[in-house]
């Protein structure tokens, strides 16, 4: 276990840092809006035939806040911005949440930065149905409690089980400030990204959701299939926000025949 | 020493149980609300505030919150534009305008110059950050609350004082056609106090900006502290603070017997006394803090992330005998904490003869050049609330203007906040008098 490795890069006018593991054809992941939370199960899984690449948000502690970065938007030129400079692109592309925004918005903006793109419980389009959940008026506790169907998941125990420490508590609050000035209006989506993505030709992409998400409803996934034409929707039962951890096999599995196709 | 009076204009008419099961007064539904008893209210408050320019007071001090019933001034300026035609005399202190929330400074701008032009110069005016409730309410990102109330300060003191029109594009503001007909009164505009709750960042900058700071009701030796926070700021941009650069706010009830004002004075502890009784969810929005507040927070002691309350919170939410004896324990921490605020001179509540002397030590330890008697919160009624005032203004208020005469307390009328220069190598002046808060045990 313990593929990985944290490292930081001088890119795009600033330091990044990265966390990159395993090996193969690399995969980029875009992390959620409380943040990296570990390597867990399903990095390990992946990590077997590919090479996961996931930068640390800018403003969210490591990677230095970029105070230009003023939206979604913005944020997907900056990862834009890191690719190119790279020459990592097209590259794979997975995002979580609000790491699902950033990859639709980089999407919409240039459909060459990918090659294939995998969504899970994705933020960024006003919901047909249900609405967003305000995590904004949450203590770091409720919210964390809302991510998961069963809090008794073993691995959402082994991230945020126990005492919160100190630090820990300040990169919540630092991820909790930069979403924040991102995300706060339109809360946590963009108008003019569902017209944008209407224009996204040929690029494969996966919806992951599960159907007890207190986070996104399904009609966010609804705006997604409707926007992308062709998109694929995996849903897998009994999970929240978090399938990734609540049932890794059923989400590696999903990812790997997505990916592979 | 100017001596002020302040109310909330509570709503008084919702049950404490609406509070108690909301855990806050923020968020409690509107359902509750009332037209025929708020346009009662609302018109009673203003006809009280002639009264207490009747009686006496130097100035008559108004606040802003918004969705919740223990404030009604949600839009403070139209009251204190009323204030402005129906008093005479009374300096009208706002504090304060949420300058993150309005949005819109310019129009700010032009409100507050309205309200001054009326009064024909009595606006002292204010401004805050806004609890964190008041960002929701808004819809003011709390990520740039700072920023936010930074860029609207520097921006509306341009609009009263550089001749227009003028373009002005800034990080959150932008305006094309800068060029507000009706300017202040008052030349170069009003006096600016702030009014704040222990935030020493908004101290640090008062202090470097000359601004009176106006301690809200916050606790003696914490208050003692900000203190020697402003004044070792304003030693290092070259002046001595002193009573004119200092204001303090004291919930204060009086009645004829103490055993009335005692029964009465509960209602400053009303639904869980607004301060002490919020979520904190509400009081800690995203970025509202700076990184420093965050690491004093972080600090503190934390308990299970997964926290383990939900379920007690559930089961009292459901089962209506486990909501009746919570409500039973609230009440009981709440008689505990009424007699604790008392012994802690938070709040002061007594007949003239008691409430003197508390008053007179806290002008002792905090020196302030601004005095505001904060008046009765909860469902205290009219004609109590009358008595209160008229027991005040005949009695209290001699006795508070005496002993600042005494204690030499000058208000930022008698001195100009910063004009006492202060000489390089030279011990900076005390501010505070420490000596009395052991006896009181709040060392």
């Amino acid at each position: 276990m313990a593929n990985w490795r944290e490292e930081t890069i001088a890119v795009a006018q600033t330091t990044l840092t990265l966390i990159r593991g395993g090996a193969g054809k690399p995969l980029l992941v875009l992390h959620d809006e409380l943040g990296y939370p570990g390597w867990m199960t399903w990095n390990e899984a992946l990590a077997q035939e590919r090479t996961l690449l996931i930068p640390l948000q800018p403003g969210f502690g490591k990677t230095p806040r970029l105070e230009w970065i003023r939206s979604y938007r913005d944020l997907g030129g900056f990862y834009a911005m890191v690719l190119r400079q790279l020459k990592l692109d097209p590259i794979d592309v997975m995002g979580f949440s609000a790491g699902g925004f950033i990859a639709a918005e980089m999407a919409a903006a240039d459909p060459h930065l990918f090659s294939k793109m995998v969504l899970v419980a994705p933020m960024g389009l006003k919901p047909t149905e249900g609405e967003i959940t305000d995590i904004f008026p949450l203590t770091i506790r409720s919210h964390l409690r809302l991510t998961v169907a069963d809090p008794t998941t073993p691995e959402f125990g082994k991230i945020y089980g126990g005492e919160m420490t100190p630090e820990q508590f300040e990169a919540f609050e630092d991820a909790r400030a930069e979403t924040a000035r991102l995300g706060w209006e339109p809360y946590m989506h963009n108008p003019s990204l569902s017209y944008l993505l209407q224009g996204v030709q040929h690029l494969p992409t996966l919806l992951i959701w599960g159907n007890r998400d207190a986070i996104v409803p399904r009609g966010c996934i609804t705006a997604y299939q409707q926007a992308i034409a062709g998109a694929q929707v995996v849903e897998i039962p009994n999970v929240g926000h978090r399938p990734e951890i609540e049932n890794a096999a059923a989400f590696v599995q999903a990812v790997r025949t997505f990916l592979a196709s | 020493m100017k001596v002020g009076y302040f109310t909330e204009r509570p709503y008084r008419w919702v049950p404490e149980e609406a509070i108690f099961k909301n855990h806050a007064f923020f968020g409690v539904s509107n359902a509750y609300f009332d037209r025929e008893k708020a346009a009662d209210d609302y018109n009673y408050y203003l006809e009280e505030a002639c009264y207490v320019e009747e009686l006496g007071f130097d100035a008559i001090a108004l606040n802003e919150h918004h969705g919740t019933p223990f404030c009604m001034g949600g839009v403070m300026d139209v009251e204190a534009a009323i204030l402005a035609r129906i008093t005479t005399k009374v300096k009208i202190v706002l504090v304060g305008n949420l300058l993150p929330g309005v949005k819109h400074p310019l129009r700010l701008a032009e409100e507050l110059a309205e309200i001054d032009l009326i009064s024909r110069g009595r606006l002292v005016t204010g401004w805050v950050r806004g609890a964190g409730s008041e960002q929701f309410f808004n819809n003011a990102n709390p990520a740039y609350n700072r920023e936010y109330f930074n860029e609207a300060h520097d921006f509306i003191l341009q609009a009263w004082t550089r001749p227009g029109p003028w373009r002005y594009e800034g990080k959150h503001f932008h305006y094309r056609h800068v060029n507000p007909w009706a300017l202040p009164y008052q030349k170069p505009y009003p006096p600016i106090w702030i009014p704040g709750v222990l935030s020493p960042e908004t101290v640090r900058w008062c202090a470097a900006h000359r601004y009176p700071y106006v301690g809200l009701g916050t606790a003696i030796g914490p208050t003692c502290d900000l203190w020697d926070i402003y004044a070792d700021e304003a030693a290092k941009q070259g002046y001595q603070a002193g009573p004119e650069n200092y204001g303090y706010l004291i919930p204060t009830f009086v009645a004829e017997t103490e055993e009335r004002a005692q029964e009465l004075g509960k209602g400053f502890v009303f639904g869980g006394g607004q301060a002490a009784f919020s979520r904190p969810e509400y009081t800690l929005p995203p970025g509202y803090n700076s990184k420093d507040a965050i690491r004093r927070l972080a600090k503190q002691p934390g308990g299970s992330w997964l926290g383990v309350s939900q379920d007690k919170l559930k089961q009292t939410q459901t089962d209506p005998q486990a909501q009746e004896e919570e409500f039973n324990e609230i009440r009981r921490k709440l008689a505990a904490s009424y007699q604790k605020a008392q012994q802690n001179l938070q709040i002061i509540v007594g007949t003239p003869k008691t409430v003197i002397p508390k008053i007179k030590t806290i002008l002792q330890i905090l020196r302030p050049g601004i005095f505001i008697l904060f008046h009765i919160q909860g469902p205290v009624s009219n004609a109590d609330r009358l008595t209160s005032i008229r027991l005040m203004a005949q009695e209290v208020v001699p006795a508070i203007r005496e002993c600042a005469k005494e204690l030499d307390l000058p208000d930022p009328y008698e001195r100009t906040p910063g004009s006492v220069r202060a000489y390089a190598g030279a011990a900076r002046v005390p501010v505070v008098d420490r000596q009395p808060l052991a006896a009181l045990g709040l060392v």
